[in-house]
């Protein structure tokens, strides 16, 4: 437990000490804001409805850069060869990292709060949607951030972590949309609708909170952040 | 010597990468208070061997214990009483340098309040007072090194594995360096791979030479040197007929072979003479000179070295 708490201060830091992490933030919020702000008025309706229909796609660019760096930076610099010398276990390392980069996103998610705040001083709004939307949000993230940790782990290029996480994170959004649904056989349309990321985002986003989409979410970030820890223990037989 | 534990036992350990071998059969042991010198050419196996003593790899068949504990099975126990310093000394780039050193010594579990005065300690040990306040990533790679080696000591280890410690230093550092190893190798177990020779002769109480994978000598650098084309060379410098001092030469007692070398003038010439034993060789070319009335200019008796041991042992035709 130790050992995660150190880990995750290191990789948490590290975010802070390059320009990026406020760049990061900056773009995050200013692109949200300015994409949601700008039909706000138009559709004239006290509701975070177009905030949390962006969220995925702007995941989709924001998370896998925010994991990008995690594994690939550390081999391509060889400092794997220290940390995994240390007494540390495979799986401490893996939280560590999964845990900074959690609470990294949560972060720039967290700012964004200012949003809801000038909905609910500008009108009325449900508060159900936006609680729910929220908690998607962080459980949406952290799906994302195990997947694109775990393709970090792949390689020793950034930007090869970066597209190939891209590309897994919206494959794993994709499956359970209508039109991917549409052109399957019957049989495959429930298991399809239940492994999307996306369906599971928009029944929390209506501010139902089902059990089944949290037990989802958690083990798609189980599944990864385990297959992440195998990944790594299969290295030392390479 | 001999009543002191093995630190570190290796048996028959190999380890392939795809269709190429890297470690062949390979079996050694460390004793306790015993500075081993890792001996070989580039890609011999000394690294991937090393990285299988710290946890970073496994072997595909054999045995390794450090401290006791398997490689393998009790890896965790392994690393906690390893220092370890990889080749070339990988860091993380963005953290501090007490930073750095801070992360690892909480990751090795030493307690809070011991922290700071190990780390002051490191900084002071080696050398590294005047970039505390530096990113690892601004510093040169001598200091890079020098960060390297603290790390792996910071947790007083009983056993230390060092690839390399001294590339990258000036000659000033390294011999700083090599006094600190010679100065804890007494108390504690350390295994450095170098392929620096001197190196070798000056911290290393014994030297295993590998090439291809495989184990090719063991012993005491004197040792080494000693079995090497029977032992000393000895250099002659002698004044006349060529043809006639050369068969002379050839047959003083003890003499195993005879080369000529170089004409300094006319009539001086240089030989090579091989021999087991120089110290009476020496005595007999003295007089068999005076007794010729040949004037020598040099006379002098050298010991084989390990560089000559290595290269005979690891020369590829």
């Amino acid at each position: 437990m130790r050992n995660i708490w150190t880990l995750f201060k290191k990789e948490f830091r590290s975010y802070f000490n390059s320009p990026i992490a406020y760049i990061f933030i900056t773009v995050f919020l200013v692109v949200m804001g300015w994409l949601v702000m700008t039909g706000f008025f138009i559709e004239n309706r006290a509701s975070m409805r177009a905030f949390f229909g962006l969220l995925p796609w702007a995941f989709l660019f924001f998370v896998p850069a925010a994991t990008m760096r995690l594994w690939a930076e550390e081999k391509k610099l060889g400092t794997t060869e220290l940390l995994m010398t240390l007494p540390v276990r495979d799986h401490e390392v893996v939280l560590g990292k999964f845990l900074a980069s959690f609470s990294f996103v949560s972060l720039a998610v967290a700012l964004s709060f200012s949003l809801p705040i000038t909905v609910a001083a500008l009108g009325n709004p449900d508060p159900g949607p936006i609680i729910g939307g929220y908690l998607g949000a962080f459980l949406m993230g952290g799906a994302y951030l195990s997947i694109g940790l775990f393709v970090s782990g792949l390689t020793e290029n950034q930007i090869v972590a970066f597209i190939v996480g891209f590309v897994l994170c919206f494959l794993m959004f994709i499956v359970g949309a209508e039109f991917v649904l549409f052109s399957l056989p019957h049989w495959l349309v429930p298991v399809f609708k239940y492994l999307g990321l996306g369906s599971h985002f928009d029944s929390i986003g209506r501010g139902v909170i089902d059990s089944r989409d949290i037990i989802y979410y958690l083990s798609v970030i189980g599944f990864f952040l385990w297959l992440n820890v195998r990944w790594i223990e299969s290295r030392r037989w390479a | 010597m001999e009543a002191q534990p093995a630190m570190i036992e290796v048996r028959n350990l190999w380890k392939s990468f795809g269709e190429t071998v890297a470690v062949q059969d390979v079996s050694f042991d460390v004793r306790k208070g015993e500075v081993l010198g890792f001996l070989g050419p580039n890609a011999a196996g000394k690294t991937t061997t090393m990285r299988i003593l710290t946890c970073y790899l496994s072997a595909d068949r054999g045995e390794a214990r450090v401290g006791g504990y398997d490689v393998f099975e009790e890896s965790l126990e392994v690393r906690r009483r390893v220092g370890y310093l990889p080749e070339s000394a990988p860091l993380y780039m963005d953290q501090g340098v007490v930073e750095c050193l801070e992360f690892v010594s909480e990751l090795r579990g030493i307690p809070g309040r011991e922290r700071a005065s190990r780390i002051r300690r490191m900084v002071e040990v080696c050398g590294l007072g005047d970039v505390m306040h530096k990113t690892i990533g601004q510093l040169s790679r001598g200091f890079r090194q020098r960060v390297g080696l603290a790390l792996s000591l910071v947790h007083d280890p009983d056993i230390l594995v060092l690839d390399e410690p001294t590339s990258g230093l000036d000659p000033n550092q390294i011999v700083e360096i090599r006094d600190l190893i010679r100065r804890i190798g007494r108390e504690k177990t350390v295994i450095l791979s170098t392929h620096i020779l001197p190196e070798v002769q000056v911290t290393c109480d014994r030297v295993i030479i590998i090439d291809r994978g495989k184990l090719v000598a063991s012993g005491t650098p004197e040792e080494l040197a000693s079995r090497q084309g029977g032992g000393t060379s000895i250099h002659v410098e002698i004044q006349g007929p060529q043809e006639e001092v050369e068969s002379a030469l050839r047959g003083l007692a003890g003499v195993t072979s005879v080369s000529w070398k170089a004409a300094k003038r006319a009539d001086r010439h240089c030989y090579v003479l091989k021999a087991s034993d120089g110290e009476t060789l020496t005595e007999e070319v003295f007089r068999l000179a005076v007794r010729r009335n040949w004037v020598l200019s040099k006379l002098s008796a050298e010991k084989a070295s390990l560089e000559e041991v290595f290269s005979a042992l690891t020369s590829r035709e």
